[in-house]
This record gives structure tokens, sequence and C-alpha cells, in this order.
């Protein structure tokens, strides 16, 4: 009696299923709880790396909560590599489709903004551009060309995205009130940490990823967004050292 | 097979110890710390940040072996050609002084189950394997160490002694073998046979790395010892009895204390390792 890998995987994802024939012990019984080791160690690595990978999420939902939304999850979302620092790729729409928790719309976006920290702390490594490489006259600022390194993320949420994010992880930080809040995430050396976006700064960071300059950065975001404020964004970037080349095409003269 | 002149382990025979990022600080202050670090290929695969800045900077300091997790040599379809560029990548900017992977599967239709999977030890079994090591070792361009698993279970269908299963994949493939003494003395309560025949039957002359680790106790459905290999406490002494055993045999080689769950304070691993230390000394040079 041979056992597929595919038959066996079945039987580790689904505890219900009976334990695949041509499995024994020493004395040639059937194998019974000794496939529960795998069956254990398979759900519980799991449920582990879902905790360590979504540590707000976990808070927000309670310890157990959690144990058995990851238990669902990883018999729909097993793992598609072996790079563990990835998993939970699927878990934001995973939770933005759970009935039970529609209640807690903003789960979902939370998720994403984990999941974003991550990516950002295994992002490669840059150089910051010197902190004076903006120091330069204003007509020439316009035209100025950024490049960002690769740790920055930009999440956009209609939900107060920072301030629940901030409630969750700070002690004695105030409580959300409604609104959305669009995030950037810098990491000045190896630690990312989230901020607040000033509005329409996230517009201004896509247009400028898009090879805009500064100034065609700032005349299409603040035609949405007459309050954009160039210079508070400006210097979240330059605070987190996410600019790492500033270039400036000047005119024929 | 692999070239003999690529077979190029540089371990001491000496302790080392299974690296923790908690561990940092105390392993770059210590005077004394140990003589090697194993490290986890699959949590070194990143783009950047401070994973690869620790191991860039402990490379400097410590021969570094590179102990991968989720190859899935064993597994029945093709492996990963993406896995396997991310560890030729890894092993060629380290330049690690090992590279070792199990004798497992855990990799299937692309699902990856973060375990290390039983196999039958049957002659389709060995034929694949076989092909998966001369490819890793082909690609990665050195020698692999491989592992034998802890066992839980055992296959109807098997139809080799897993020491002689070992012995004809290193012949076959030229690869190398890392003995893991706990796994042995696991396998050997859970399905009845002497950890001492075993070394007896194992090719020594083959192993260029040495695991100790620690295992819980558990029941089977018949009331019977199910020891289960968690890394997560002490190596017991029937452990360091079976590691005697194996050097009095052997001779020197490097001993690696794997601690991966409930990570203990430094100076508990580091009490581990001068254990293994013991050991290694009390074998005549």
């Amino acid at each position: 009696m041979s056992v597929s890998q595919t038959t066996f995987r079945a039987a580790l994802l689904d505890p219900s299923a009976a334990v695949p024939d041509g499995l024994w012990d020493a004395a040639e019984r059937p194998a019974g709880r000794r496939f529960s080791v795998y069956r254990n160690n398979v759900a519980v690595s799991l449920t582990e790396a879902m905790h360590q990978a979504f540590p707000v999420i976990t808070q927000l939902l309670g310890s157990q909560n959690m144990d058995g939304l990851a238990g669902l999850f990883l018999r729909k979302h097993p793992p598609s590599s072996p790079l563990m620092m990835f998993y939970g790729e699927e878990f934001p729409e995973f939770l933005a489709g759970m009935e039970q928790l529609s209640h807690l719309g903003y789960l979902a976006d939370v998720a994403r903004l984990e999941l974003a920290l991550r990516r950002s702390y295994h992002s490669a490594d840059s150089q910051a551009a010197p902190p004076d490489a903006l120091a330069i006259p204003p007509e020439e600022i316009v035209l100025a060309k950024l490049e960002f390194a690769p740790s920055l993320k930009v999440l956009r949420s209609d939900w107060p995205l920072f301030s629940i994010w901030r409630f969750n992880s700070e002690d004695g930080a105030p409580k959300p009130a409604p609104g959305s809040e669009d995030i950037l995430i810098t990491r000045p050396e190896f630690d990312p940490a989230p901020h607040l976006l000033p509005k329409g700064g996230a517009d201004w960071i896509a247009h400028i990823q898009a090879g805009l300059t500064i100034g065609e950065a700032f005349e299409h975001t603040s035609a949405e967004f007459p309050e954009f404020d160039l210079g508070a964004t400006l210097a979240l970037l330059l605070q987190g050292g996410a600019i790492t080349s500033v270039s400036i095409e000047r005119l024929a003269t | 097979m692999l070239d003999s002149s690529r077979q190029s382990n540089r371990l001491p025979a000496a302790p080392g110890v299974g690296y923790k990022p908690q561990h940092y600080d105390q392993i770059l202050d210590h005077a004394h710390p140990v003589g090697w670090l194993e490290i986890h290929a699959e949590n070194y695969m990143g783009d950047g940040g401070r994973p690869l800045a620790q191991l860039r900077h402990l490379s400097e300091k410590f021969p570094i072996s590179v102990h991968g997790v989720g190859l899935s040599i064993g597994g029945e379809g093709p492996l990963d050609p993406d896995h396997l560029a991310r560890l030729k990548h890894l092993v060629g900017w380290l330049n690690p002084a090992s590279f070792s992977e199990h004798l497992a599967w855990s990799t299937h239709d692309s699902h990856f189950l973060n375990d290390l999977l039983p196999l039958p030890y049957t002659d389709e079994t060995l034929e694949r394997i076989c092909a998966h090591i001369d490819q890793v070792q082909e690609t990665v361009g050195r020698q692999m160490l491989l592992e034998n698993p802890s066992s839980y279970l055992a296959f109807e269908e098997s139809s080799w002694s897993e020491p002689d299963f070992l012995r004809e994949i290193a012949r076959r493939t030229g690869c190398g073998l890392l003995l893991d003494v706990n796994n042995v003395f696991v396998s050997a309560t859970n399905l009845d046979f002497s950890p001492q025949s075993y070394i007896d039957a194992y090719p020594l002359n083959n192993v260029h790395e040495i695991h100790l680790g620690g295992h819980d106790e558990d029941e089977d459905d018949h009331g019977r010892p199910l020891l289960i290999d968690s890394h997560g406490r002490e190596v017991v002494d029937p452990v360091w009895a079976l590691l005697d055993y194996v050097l009095d045999r052997s001779g020197p080689k490097p001993v690696l204390i794997e601690w991966d769950t409930d990570v203990p304070d430094w100076s508990v691993l580091r009490a581990e390792a001068d254990r293994a230390q013991a050991a290694l000394d009390r074998i005549p040079a």
C-alpha cells in the first residue's frame, strides 16, 4: 500500500479525514495518533506564524479568536512559498470575507498595514539622499524628480487606520475618531514605522513614483486636495530617510 | 555525482548553536562564544534589512552553516526553481562553511506545509531524491549535507533501512551527511529499534556535522512512548550518551545545539554548548 503525497497532504490539512492506510507503528498497527503529530506540527507552526505576523489583529480579536481564524485561514490558504516571512498575503481579503467580522470593517486594512510593515522590514537597503539635497532654490525644487527607498510603503484607507494602529500598539494613545487616514511607512535604518500622511500625500507620492516632478505632482494633487501640505509630506520623507535621490533637469539657457 | 574538489565543508570540530536574533548582542559581547553558528536559510532570503545586516556581520566573525528547511528534497514534484535560485544566491554571497538540508518533503503542488514530512524508503524515492540532490549540488555549486529525520510512523511500502538508504544516497550523489543524534534517539524510541545498532549501520565516514536538540514526550494510542522532536528544551542524558557513542566511532565532529521554540537565555544555550565541548574533549585526539 503506497501513500502518495497528495493523500498525505489532504489528510494533514483535514483533521476529520481518516489517517491514510499504509502508515503504521513498529508493530504494524495503524499509525493513529502518530499521524496527528504531523497534523499538529503543521497547524501549530502556521498558527504561531500568523500570531507573529499579525500582532495587532491578534490583540484586537484576542489570542483564542486568532487561533480559530488562523486555523480556518491556513486550511484555505496554506503557504505558497517556504518564505514564512511573507506568509499571510491573502489574510486581509480573508478577513474582509468573514461575515462574523463584518462589524469590524477596518480589520482588513489593519492586516494590510501589518503586511506592509513586514515587507518594509525585509526590503532592500538603500542610502538616503543627504539632508541638504533639497536645500535648493524653490524654482529648482519644483523641477526636481525624486526616487524613494524600496522600504517606503503607502497605504490608503477609508478608516482612521493610523489612529487605530496607534491605539492598539501605543500606551495612552488617543481613541480613534471617525474619518479616513492614509499611512506612510518609512524605515530609517532597520525598523519600519508608520506615519500619518497629510491629505493628498498618497496621491502626490504616487505621481512622483510615476516620474512626475515635484511641481507637476503638486499641481495634480492640489487640484483634488487644495489643502495638500507638500512641506509636511517632504518632511516625513526626509526624516524617514525615504528619499534616495534628487535629480533636477534644468531648463536649457 | 559531485566532483570531490567541491566537498568544501569548513566547520570546525567544535560546538555551534542555532543562531537566534535575540542572542545577537550576547554572541558579539561574549569573550568565548561558540565555534560556529547555524542559520535557517529561509529566514535570510529577504532583500535586505536587519536579518541580512546581522548575518553579514556575524559571518565576519564566525563560520556559518546554512541549514535549509524548505527545499522539499523528497517532494514528488520538481524542486521549486525560484527557491533553488534563492539558495544559490544566499550560498553564493555568504560562502558559508557548510550547507545542509533534510531527508523530508514539505511542499506539494506549490503548497508549503512548514513541517518536515516523512518519506517511504523505496527504490522510487531513492531515484527521485538522488536526482534532486544532483540538481541542488549542480545549481548551488557545492556539496550539500543531508540530515536524517525524526520519525513518528513507518511506511508499509518501505524496503530500505534508513542508514542503508542514506548511505546509498551519499554514494550516488557525493553528498555528505548531517547526523542528528536526537532524531536517531526519537525515531528509535518511536519505532522500537536500538539507536546504537542504527549508529553501527550508519556511514559515519560521510558525516560532516552532528545535531543535538531537545524533544517532548507523549504516548501513542497503545500507551507506548511517542517522542516529539520539538527543539524546545535541553538535550536529555540518553541523547548525550548516544553522542558519546557516535564520537567514539566517528572522531571529533562539529556539534550543533538546536533550540528553536521557547528559546532560552543565551547562558542556557551556552551551557548546552559547553556540554558538547566536554563530549568532544573526552575523545582522544
